[in-house]
């Protein structure tokens, strides 16, 4: 039983940690959408507040994947294994 | 210069109060339903009273359900301290601001949606003030409505509708045969996409402020334990003082509360003009009903010839 419910613990926290790899997905992302605003900054500088404004919104659209990632990973954390366990032991207990 | 009236300063006094007196209920309330416990949690909104006897499940209301009517109030009674005592010509610096923000709202929805979609300034300008309120609540430590996925979920299934709405007004038929694009095979792509984008915009906002939380209250509680083991020897009241927490987690709040608050509104509203005017064509709209028009007089003229 001790072992079933650390067993479901501990894959919980494992599958938030492996959720959290799509962070690299909108690091990368955005890194290169701010990169290419810079240049464009410099190439064309009085172009700066619309270049800004739009930079900001497509990061935050692009930020979309990651945070569905986190999403999931703060479920698993949070409220996956409480659920778990009481399906756990609703079932042991029958 | 002429001088307020009394009445009229009595109704500002009245206003200001209105807008200050939600926040205060909402600490209230906070405070109330609040158990006293030891050290720092995460938890979602707290239950606050439940209607058992309803038809289908249990009514259940929630402190973000109440804070995000109490911020409705408040924003009401700041949009009535804007327009009290409004005239023709803007004379006073309240109606220098209230000009200057609606003028920003209506430039923004011309800019973003067209001629065709001026009247929707109004909406937009209530999801900005909305959302962006919402999310500044926990400024003062209250629970932010826009960190529960109800209250976003809810905006965006409106925004669902209203996008619904516009593709079927082009024409029923326009609007399913815009599914078989560009191939009947990926109708149910299309499907999926279509109900992805209330969900994408729900979770994006939802995510957003509710990571801000939850990472502020990780460093806190983590800065905790690194000022116990550093400077827990000291003796009594100075091995118990939080150096640490002291600045460091206000850093994070700016950006996650103030900033992230503030782009994630606009963005939110930014989403939504694209969607509602992406789904209208206007100028095909009003090309094809031309069409149909002439075609019409076309043809009344011919039997008219014969």
């Amino acid at each position: 039983m001790e072992l079933a419910i650390g067993f479901i613990l501990g894959c919980c926290a494992l599958g938030a940690g492996l959720a959290m790899i799509a962070g690299i997905g909108p690091g990368i992302g955005e890194g290169n959408a701010v990169a290419k605003a810079c240049e464009a900054i410099g190439r064309q500088p009085e172009s700066k507040g619309s270049v800004t404004s739009t930079m900001l919104m497509g990061c935050a659209i692009a930020e979309t994947t990651g945070i569905y990632a986190l999403v999931i990973a703060i479920l698993l954390i949070f409220v996956a294994p409480n659920m778990f366990v009481n399906i756990l032991l609703r079932v042991m207990g029958a | 210069m002429k001088t307020k009236s009394r009445l009229f300063v009595a109704l500002d006094v009245l206003l200001i109060i209105m807008m200050i007196l939600p926040l205060a209920v909402a600490i209230g309330i906070k405070v109330l339903i609040t158990p006293p416990s030891e050290g720092i949690n995460i938890a979602g909104a707290r239950i606050i009273y439940t209607f058992d006897n309803m038809p289908i499940q249990p009514l259940v209301i929630t402190e973000s359900q109440v804070n995000s009517w109490l911020i409705i109030i408040s924003i009401f009674s700041l949009c009535l301290y804007f327009t009290h005592g409004i005239k023709v010509k803007a004379d006073t610096k309240r109606q220098h601001a209230l000009e200057w923000i609606v003028e920003k709202c209506d430039g923004l929805v011309g800019q973003n949606m067209g001629e065709y979609f001026a009247a929707f300034s109004p909406f937009i300008a209530s999801i900005i003030a909305l959302s962006a309120f919402s999310s500044l609540m926990c400024l003062f430590g209250l629970f932010p409505p826009t960190s529960d996925i109800n209250i976003v979920g809810g905006w965006a299934l409106l925004v669902f509708i209203l996008i619904t709405y516009y593709k079927l007004k082009c024409g029923p038929w326009h609007y399913i045969k815009g599914f078989a694009e560009p191939i009947v095979i990926l109708a149910p792509m299309n499907l999926i996409s279509e109900i992805a984008t209330p969900v994408s915009m729900a979770f994006r906002h939802y995510g957003n402020v509710l990571s801000g939380t939850v990472i502020s209250v990780l460093v806190t509680t983590g800065l905790q334990g690194l000022s116990n083991i550093l400077l827990g020897w000291l003796p009594g009241f100075l091995g118990e003082f939080p150096f640490l927490q002291i600045g460091i987690p206000a850093v994070l709040s700016a950006y996650f509360d103030v900033f992230s608050s503030c782009l994630q509104a606009y963005i939110f509203a930014m989403l939504t003009m694209m969607y509602v005017s992406g789904a209208f064509p206007a100028e095909d709209y009003f090309k094809r009903k031309e069409k149909k028009k002439n075609k019409k007089i076309t043809t009344k003229e011919k039997l008219e010839v014969i």
